[in-house]
C-alpha cells in the first residue's frame, strides 16, 4: 500500500498534514493485513464492547433480578439473593395499585401521543400557510422549546402553574366570571397530570413539526394537483394525497411518541418534589418508588420488566419502519 | 374586476393563517419569555399575584441570589467533564462502528444495525436498577467515570445511526476514484470522506452532548449530593427552594441559554450537513 501511496508523488506531503493522523490510521492498515472479513468486527468491537457492558449485562441483571428476592440486606450483602420464581410478578399483578398505575400510565401516554400528532400536524400544515417571516419565527419557537433540558421546562411550568403567584392562574382570572388565584392545581391527580401532558405535548411537538415539516415538502406537488383537477377539496387532497406520502414519517413519529410518553419520568418526579403522591404515579416513577423508597430493587425491576414488555409491540414496529427507511438509502 | 377580487381573495387566507400563526408563536414562544422575564425581574415583582406581562425592570439580582443558595460552578463542571467525554469517546468509537455498518458488507451486518436500532429502544428509565446496582459492584458509584460509562451506552446507538445516514450520503465512488488514483482506503477516508463528513459528526457532536447535559435521573441516582451535576442542581433548586421563584428562574436561564444556542445551531448545521453530503458529493 505504501507503494501505490508514493507512486502519486505529488499527493504524498497532504496526508502527513491531514488532521485526525495516528490513532484511526492504525486501525484500518491492521484490517487489511488480517483480511477483509475481520475489519468491520475490529471497526465495531469497541462499541459492541461498550454497549455490552453497561447495557447487555444490566439487562439480563434486570431479568434475573426480577426472579429474586432483593432488598436492603442483599444490596450491603448480608444476605445473598435468592431465587424466588415468579413471586414478585406475583405479587406486582396480585396488587390493584398496581393495575392503576398501569392504567393511568396508558391514558397518560394515548392522551400525550393523540394531542402531540394532531397539534404537530396541524402546525406542518399551517407553517406551509404563514408567511415566510413567521414561518421563520415560528420555526426558532419550536426549535428553542424543543432544545430546552427538560429539567429547566419542568421547573418553569411549575411556576407557570403555581398557585398563588403562576401566571397562568392570573390570565384565567382576567376572563370574566373566573376566579382562579389560589387554585392548586396540583391537589388532584387528574388536573395535576393533565398540566404535566400538558408539559410533555408543549416539548414534543416541536420534534413532531419540524419532521412533518421535512416530510411535507417531499409531497409531490403534481400529485395534489392531479387530485384538485379531479375534484378533491382540501381534506380530500390532504386524506388520499398527503397522509398516504407522509405514512412512514408518521408511523415512526407515533411509535416513537409512545415509546416517549410511556417512559415520562423527570417531569412526574420533579413537579411534585421528588415525591409523587399516589395519584401521581406512573410506571416508572412506581417502579423508581418499589426500587428506592420501598428498597424492594427485585419488585422494582419486575415492574421495569412489564414495562418493556407492554412496549415490545410498538418498539417492533417503529424498528420495522426504520429499516425500511435504512434500506432505502 | 376579476382579477382584484382574485387577489383579495388570495390575500384574505393569508391573512387568516398568518393571524393563527401569530397565536401559535405567542403561546409556543410563552413558556420561554416568562423565564426569561422572571428571572430578569425584580424579586417582588415575582410574587405579584397580578403579575405585569411586560419587563418590570431589569435586574441581575435572582442569579446573584440562585448562585448563594447552592454551588452552582462545581455542578456545571462536573456536568462538562462529564459531557465532553461521552462525546469525544462516543464519536471515536462511533464513527468506526458507524463506517463498519456503511462501508462494509459482511456477514451479520442486519444483525448488529438490528441490534443497535433495538438498544436504542430500551427505556432507560427501567435500566436505572440494574446499572445502579453494577456500578455499586465496579466501585462506581458516586465516580464520574462511572456516569460517563453510562451515558455513552445512551449516546452511541443514536451517535452510529446518525453517522451512518451521513456515511451513506456521500457517494462511494468518491472514494473508489481517489483509490484509483492511488489512495489507500484509509487516505481515501481521511482525504475524501472525512472532510465531507465534517459538519455532520460536528452537529452530531453536539447532539450528543446536549443529550448528555441534560440527563437527570442517572446523575441523581448515580451520584451523591455532593458531586451533583447541574439538572440535579437545578432539580433540587425547584424541590426544596421552589418558592424562590425569581431565583429559581435565574438558575433555569443560566442551564437553558446555553444548551437552547446550542440547539439552535446544530439545527441548522444539521440540516447542512445532509445537504452538503448529499448534493457536493
Amino acid at each position: 500500500m505504501s507503494a501505490a501511496e508514493t507512486t502519486t508523488t505529488a499527493k504524498v506531503p497532504p496526508p502527513r498534514q491531514a488532521p485526525p493522523p495516528p490513532p484511526k490510521d492504525r486501525r484500518p492498515r491492521g484490517q487489511r493485513t488480517s483480511g477483509g472479513a475481520l475489519a468491520p468486527w475490529l471497526l465495531l468491537a469497541p462499541c459492541l464492547l461498550i454497549l455490552a457492558l453497561v447495557m447487555g449485562y444490566p439487562l439480563a441483571r434486570l431479568v434475573t433480578l426480577s426472579f429474586q428476592k432483593f432488598g436492603q440486606s442483599q444490596l450491603w450483602g448480608f444476605q445473598p439473593a435468592e431465587t424466588v420464581g415468579f413471586d414478585n410478578f406475583a405479587k406486582v399483578l396480585g396488587d390493584g395499585e398496581f393495575w392503576a398505575v398501569v392504567l393511568r400510565t396508558i391514558v397518560f401516554a394515548a392522551g400525550a401521543v393523540v394531542f402531540t400528532m394532531v397539534i404537530g400536524m396541524a402546525l406542518a400544515l399551517l407553517l406551509q400557510r404563514v408567511s415566510g417571516w413567521l414561518k421563520m419565527l415560528i420555526n426558532i419557537v419550536l426549535v428553542a422549546s424543543w432544545g430546552m433540558p427538560v429539567i429547566v421546562a419542568t421547573t418553569v411550568f411549575k411556576w407557570l402553574f403555581d398557585s398563588d403567584y403562576g401566571v397562568f392562574n392570573a390570565l384565567l382570572s382576567k376572563l370574566p366570571g373566573v376566579e382562579m388565584i389560589g387554585h392548586n392545581w396540583f391537589a388532584s391527580g387528574p388536573e395535576g397530570l393533565a398540566v404535566i401532558m400538558l408539559l410533555v405535548i408543549w416539548g414534543a411537538v416541536p420534534f413532531v413539526v419540524i419532521t412533518l415539516s421535512a416530510g411535507l415538502t417531499q409531497v409531490p406537488k403534481e400529485l395534489e394537483e392531479a387530485a384538485r383537477l379531479d375534484g378533491a377539496g382540501s381534506w380530500g387532497v390532504f386524506r388520499f394525497v398527503t397522509l398516504p406520502v407522509l405514512k412512514p414519517i408518521i408511523v415512526m413519529l407515533t411509535t416513537l411518541s409512545v415509546i416517549w410518553d410511556m417512559g415520562v419520568f423527570p417531569q412526574v418526579f420533579v413537579m411534585r418534589g421528588g415525591h409523587p403522591e399516589p395519584e401521581f404515579q406512573v410506571l416508572n416513577t412506581y417502579s423508581y418508588d418499589r426500587a428506592f423508597v420501598v428498597n424492594d430493587y427485585a419488585q422494582g425491576s419486575a415492574i421495569a420488566l412489564i414495562t418493556v414488555l407492554l412496549l415490545l409491540g410498538v418498539v417492533a414496529v417503529y424498528m420495522r419502519q426504520m429499516l425500511k427507511i435504512g434500506e432505502v438509502e | 374586476m376579476s382579477t382584484l377580487a382574485g387577489t383579495r381573495r388570495r390575500r384574505n387566507p393569508r391573512l387568516g393563517w398568518n393571524l393563527l400563526g401569530l397565536l401559535v408563536f405567542v403561546v409556543a414562544g410563552f413558556p420561554l419569555y416568562w423565564m426569561l422575564n422572571t428571572a430578569f425581574k425584580p424579586a417582588k415583582d415575582a410574587i405579584d399575584p397580578d403579575p405585569s406581562l411586560l419587563p418590570t425592570g431589569l435586574t441581575l439580582d435572582n442569579f446573584g441570589r440562585a448562585l448563594d443558595i447552592a454551588d452552582f460552578w462545581g455542578p456545571v463542571g462536573r456536568s462538562l467533564v462529564v459531557s465532553l467525554a461521552v462525546v469525544v469517546i462516543g464519536m471515536t468509537v462511533g464513527l468506526l462502528a458507524a463506517l463498519a455498518i456503511s462501508r462494509f458488507a459482511f456477514r451479520g451486518r442486519k444483525i448488529v444495525i438490528v441490534g443497535i436500532l433495538a438498544v436504542q429502544m430500551v427505556p432507560l428509565v427501567a435500566m436505572i436498577i440494574p446499572v445502579f446496582l453494577l456500578l455499586n459492584d465496579l466501585g462506581q458509584y458516586d465516580r464520574l467515570t462511572g456516569l460517563i460509562i453510562t451515558y455513552l451506552t445512551f449516546i452511541l446507538p443514536f451517535t452510529v445511526w446518525t453517522l451512518r445516514g451521513f456515511i451513506v450520503n456521500i457517494p462511494r465512488e468518491l472514494e473508489e476514484a481517489a483509490m484509483v488514483d492511488g489512495c489507500s482506503r484509509t487516505g481515501a477516508f481521511l482525504r475524501v470522506v472525512f472532510p465531507l463528513l465534517a459538519p455532520g459528526m460536528v452537529a452530531t457532536s453536539v447532539y450528543g452532548f446536549i443529550q448528555a447535559w441534560n440527563e437527570y435521573l442517572y446523575a441523581l441516582m448515580l451520584l451523591s449530593q455532593k458531586n451533583q451535576t447541574a439538572t440535579v442542581w437545578l432539580g433540587n433548586f425547584t424541590t426544596k427552594h421552589g418558592t424562590e421563584y425569581a431565583p429559581m428562574m435565574a438558575g433555569a436561564t443560566m442551564m437553558a441559554v446555553p444548551i437552547v444556542a446550542l440547539f439552535l445551531l446544530v439545527q441548522r448545521k444539521m440540516a447542512a450537513g445532509l445537504t452538503a453530503g448529499a448534493v457536493k458529493g
